[in-house]
């Protein structure tokens, strides 16, 4: 079930007519290939004399390499090519790589793909190889021998931060707030801090004061498809990649930063990505495939494997936050401080300013402090994973404003609309929100049928135990929760073309990777303009030789700032077809309108030729046109959302079941409906997954879950339908009013089943996941769990 | 890959290297320690050589071009490489290519053929698929489609509950399931609609003959 909400302005477009294509479901243009197995994904990629690689991964979390001895894998049959870390350009220099979503130290980037001196995360490449085979690659790479020294190993973000940690790295300084550097090195890359008002003073005069301490584990974004590429490094000093990334143009600069190479020899070739979520950004594979290619003088793919995916690649954020909130009696929110360790793992950069930016900025609070820290520790070098840093502040803030709504006896939604944000209102590092629908969420979930249907009932069909209600004493207990959740939304650089073909169809040229349907709306809004049908527009993903420069698919900016570019391009193709039309209708340009698909005279509008008959008679008019549109720059667009969530807790093992779920979202204007509920729906599922099931099981630094079983996804079992509202406040900029969906739907969850689980049993979980035994222990320390029966 | 031995050339002249062992049921022929498999996929009669080590998965990718099949994790935890095996689903991963000798697999390449579609046409499961935007990224596709295909065949007219149980080893990180399991349950009713309206075709064939 799926519902839309109209916001200040209606579905209209300029002029008060209504879109003719926006906001309808057609089937995305990329469908089909998808569904008949036609579509060329990362690993499907093959070419003449292709050789197979094989990585060799460090064991340890923390070693000293002591010597790699390579001579047996070199004279192993089929072998023909070894690169260990002295094949990489050393990087001496501070310069950072900008990932669009995310930056990383060149340095440490250098090292992330492959180690030189030591390791400092368990599946860090130390060496690679090409291969005939991939039998034979994988067998040489078992004879690579790697002498390392086993090193002290720091697991816990927390522990690394106390004086005598073992050190990851001895360069590493601390930035300090305003800028600074720390004197001695440690494991704390940097401190931020946020403040405003008088923070004491604001918890002085607060009548409840409730301060909590919240432990999100490390999880993967999960995409099903393993990173795999391709490269090809020619003789002459050209090198092309073949690869499943997020950001071709941002794949293109790694490679050249990366690999010393002039960045205009590379071409990366982006197929078809198989999920991403913020972990397709970072390369991994692609400057290992080029070295070895380089070396043996043919095409090199590098597949991984799962384990590898989970071991070798960036996942995102765990968390340690202490949030501690002031309320007056009638609910307006006085003070807040938030204490905020964010793990990087094994080099800096984990995303702890986004995480304290999104966690406080939904609501008005005068008096607040925050401070932040991203602390190395030997585990993976985490990567953006959807609205990264912005999960783990939600689920402490809006568990904490739950306990607040509950002291205070309040509706929780009311308690929440008391204190959102609005237009003009400042997020905590100082800038205005512009026109945000906040407000309109909430108030979608207050009158929402969910918000008001009475309870499900807590027995599930066929079972024989009795229960007597909510908080009961029988087995099974059943709760509401609701947590919201934004985030600010990316613009960056996106540039399209549009070429046109005789029979007045157009092909949208883009350079945005698609990853879950984005490129049937940007083909839409050039229908919409042009006057044509859907599928009359052809988007096509392109390569970095046929297209400008387009920054990553991320932070929620494609359908925002492409969808712009789009926009632009094609006003940018009116004005040039203005000018064959009025050619062919023998009038000034001046004089020549155009909308619907059709140019005409202002004055004599009887005089009228189609936008296709323009296109058909572009060679006698001149010749062919190409229109572009680009974007630098946007103000940010930011996007609310919250969730309703029924759950039953099982008191006798703990186990959470979903019963019912809905999802609320400002979409600004929903170009694609379909689409963005299933943002929706997916941001949802994966919360949950982050909330109840998913977590890296470390030893030590070493990871014992690498793999889907004991690495728990969702499934469709432990899910019901996800109902999702479509609330439309238009953005302040964008066409349309658009604005990015995709990352705000991971935000609410888990603060919206830990408040049902804590509604349901009276039990507060603040430690992820929410499994079972840590429920059933947080019951039966509370005197509230089930006896097994009989 | 390059142990992918062209059948046409190595068996003939190498009849003195082969021997014959038993896979899947009918004999095999094995050349210098690999086995000749005689399988029909998407309802053509094949031959491939593979080494015992090989899982189907492999060979279909690697051997013969058959990329619709996804590899998502190689140890039957995400059903991404979902075919059917005599018209059981499996992971393709976990099956040895040996283990096809003498049987019908079919992939997704195959799959619109089976529903009877003129060439170019879809399955119903593929329309459903596209009009329900059960799909985001796609990896996880062509996996969904052969376990629900296989799903139909056995209980043409699931519940909610049947479906998301049927379909709880394949696992899809984009869409919440909640588009892929209407999709699933619109294609049991367009299917049976179809049947439904064949046999009442049929039944007033039958009345008409029987009509003096």
């Amino acid at each position: 079930m799926s519902t839309t909400v109209h916001g200040a302005a209606q579905a209209t477009g300029p002029h008060g007519r209504a879109y003719r294509v926006i906001g309808t479901r057609p089937v995305r243009h990329d469908g089909l290939d998808k569904v008949t197995g036609r579509a060329r994904f990362g690993a499907d990629v093959r070419l003449p004399g292709m050789l197979y690689g094989q990585v060799v991964r460090s064991p340890y979390p923390h070693a000293r390499i002591k010597a790699i001895d390579t001579a047996r894998a070199q004279a192993h049959p089929g072998v023909r090519a070894v690169i260990t870390g002295a094949d990489m350009p050393a990087l001496n220099t501070d310069a950072v790589a900008e990932l669009g979503e995310g930056a990383i130290e060149l340095k440490y980037a250098s090292m992330l793909i492959l180690a030189r001196d030591k390791v400092v995360f368990q599946g860090q490449p130390v060496a690679a190889v090409a291969a005939d085979t991939l039998q034979a690659a994988r067998e040489a790479a078992r004879l690579i021998h790697v002498e390392y020294e086993p090193l002290p190993v720091v697991e816990d973000a927390v522990a690394a931060m106390q004086p005598g940690a073992p050190l990851l790295h001895d360069d590493l300084y601390t930035v300090i707030p305003g800028g600074g550097k720390a004197e001695r090195p440690s494991n704390v890359a940097k401190h931020v801090q946020y403040e405003r008002g008088d923070v004491e003073a604001g918890f002085q005069a607060a009548d409840v004061v409730i301060e909590r301490e919240f432990r999100t584990a490390m999880v993967h974004q999960g995409y099903i498809e393993p990173q795999s590429a391709t490269a090809l490094w020619s003789p002459d000093g050209r090198l092309t990649v073949w690869t499943t990334a997020q950001g071709p143009f941002t794949v293109r600069q790694q490679l050249a930063d990366l690999l010393q190479v002039p960045i205009g020899n590379i071409t990366v070739v982006p197929m078809e990505i198989g999920g991403g979520f913020g972990g397709k950004i970072q390369v991994y594979l692609e400057p290992l495939a080029a070295l070895l290619s380089r070396q043996a003088g043919r095409p090199v793919k590098l597949t991984m494997s799962r384990a590898e995916v989970f071991v070798g690649t960036g996942p995102g954020s765990p968390a340690y936050i202490r949030c501690k909130l002031g309320a007056k009696r009638d609910g307006q929110l006085v003070a807040a401080e938030l204490y905020m360790v964010y793990d990087a793992g094994a080099f800096p950069g984990s995303p702890v300013g986004s995480g304290a930016v999104t966690g406080l900025s939904p609501y008005r609070i005068p008096n607040f402090r925050v401070d932040g820290f991203d602390v190395v520790t030997n585990k993976p070098r985490v990567q953006a994973y959807r609205a990264p840093g912005a999960p783990q502040a939600a689920f402490a803030v809006e568990t904490v404003l739950d306990e607040i709504a509950e002291a205070l006896g309040m509706d929780p939604v009311e308690l929440r609309l008391k204190n959102a944000s609005a237009e003009g209102d400042r997020l905590i590092y100082g800038a205005a929100f512009n026109r945000i629908g906040f407000r309109e969420v909430l108030e979608a979930v207050r009158d929402h049928p969910h918000y008001r249907a009475p309870l499900p009932p807590p027995v599930p069909e066929g079972a024989d135990e009795s229960a007597d209600g909510a908080a009961g004493s029988g087995t099974y207990a059943v709760g509401r929760g609701v947590a919201a959740g934004f985030w600010s939304g990316a613009s960056l650089t996106s540039t399209v073309h549009l070429t046109f073909n005789p029979d007045g169809t157009v092909n949208l040229i883009l350079g945005s990777s698609d990853l879950s349907g984005g490129r049937a709306a940007l083909a839409m809004i050039v229908a919409e303009e042009l006057g044509l049908e859907p599928h009359e527009v052809k988007p096509i993903v392109a390569d970095t030789d046929t297209v400008g420069y387009n920054d990553v698919t991320g932070g929620s900016r494609t359908t925002y700032a492409t969808g712009t570019a789009c926009w632009r391009a094609c006003q940018d193709a009116i004005a040039q077809l203005k000018l064959r039309a009025a050619q062919l209708l023998e009038a000034d340009p001046e004089s020549v309108a155009f909308g619907g698909g059709e140019f005409w005279l202002w004055e004599e509008p009887q005089y009228r030729i189609s936008l296709k008959e323009v296109v058909a008679n572009l060679q006698k008019t001149g010749g062919p046109i190409v229109a572009r549109g680009m974007v630098n720059k946007l103000p940010m667009a930011p996007a609310f959302g919250a969730h309703i969530v029924d759950v039953r807790v099982d008191r006798e093992t703990g186990k959470v079941d979903i019963l019912r779920y809905t999802a609320v979202q400002d979409a600004g204007k929903a170009i694609h409906p379909t689409n963005v509920e299933g943002q929706m729906q997916g941001g949802a599922a994966q919360g949950v997954g982050w909330a109840l099931f998913e977590e890296y099981v470390f030893d030590h630094g070493v990871m014992r879950n690498p793999n889907f079983l004991d690495y728990r996804l969702p499934t469709a079992l432990d899910l019901p339908m996800i109902d999702t509202v479509i609330v439309e406040v238009p953005a302040s900029e964008g066409p349309y009013g658009v604005r990015g969906v995709g990352e705000v739907p991971i935000v609410p969850p888990i603060a919206a089943v830990a408040n049902a689980i804590a509604r349901a049993t009276g039990v507060r979980l603040r430690e992820l996941p929410m499994s079972p035994e840590r429920i059933w222990r947080a019951l039966a320390s509370a005197g509230r769990s089930a006896e097994p029966a009989g | 890959m390059s142990t992918g031995v062209n059948a046409a050339q190595a068996i003939p002249g190498q009849a003195g290297l082969a021997g014959t062992s038993t896979a899947g049921g009918a004999q095999a022929l094995v050349v210098r320690g690999k086995t000749l498999v005689e399988a029909t996929i998407n309802g053509v009669p094949t031959t491939f050589i593979c080494e015992p080590r090989q899982t189907l998965l492999e060979v279909l990718r690697e051997q013969l071009g058959l990329t619709g099949t996804k590899e998502g994790c190689g140890n039957g935890n995400c059903g991404a490489c979902c075919i059917l095996l005599d018209g059981q689903p499996v992971n393709s991963c976990l099956v040895l290519a040996v283990e096809a000798q003498g049987r019908e697999i079919l992939t997704v390449e195959g799959l619109a053929a089976t529903a009877g579609t003129a060439a170019g046409g879809v399955h119903p499961l593929q329309q459903a698929f596209l009009e329900h935007g059960a799909l985001q990224c796609g990896i996880c596709t062509p996996g969904f489609l052969m376990a629900a295909k296989a799903l139909l065949d056995t209980n043409p007219r699931p519940t909610e509950h049947e479906a998301r149980r049927w379909l709880a080893g394949n696992l899809c990180r984009c869409t919440g399931y909640d588009k892929i399991i209407r999709a699933v349950l619109d294609a049991a009713e367009r299917l049976a609609a179809a049947r439904e309206a064949a046999t009442a075709a049929a039944a007033a064939r039958w009345e008409e003959v029987d009509r003096p």
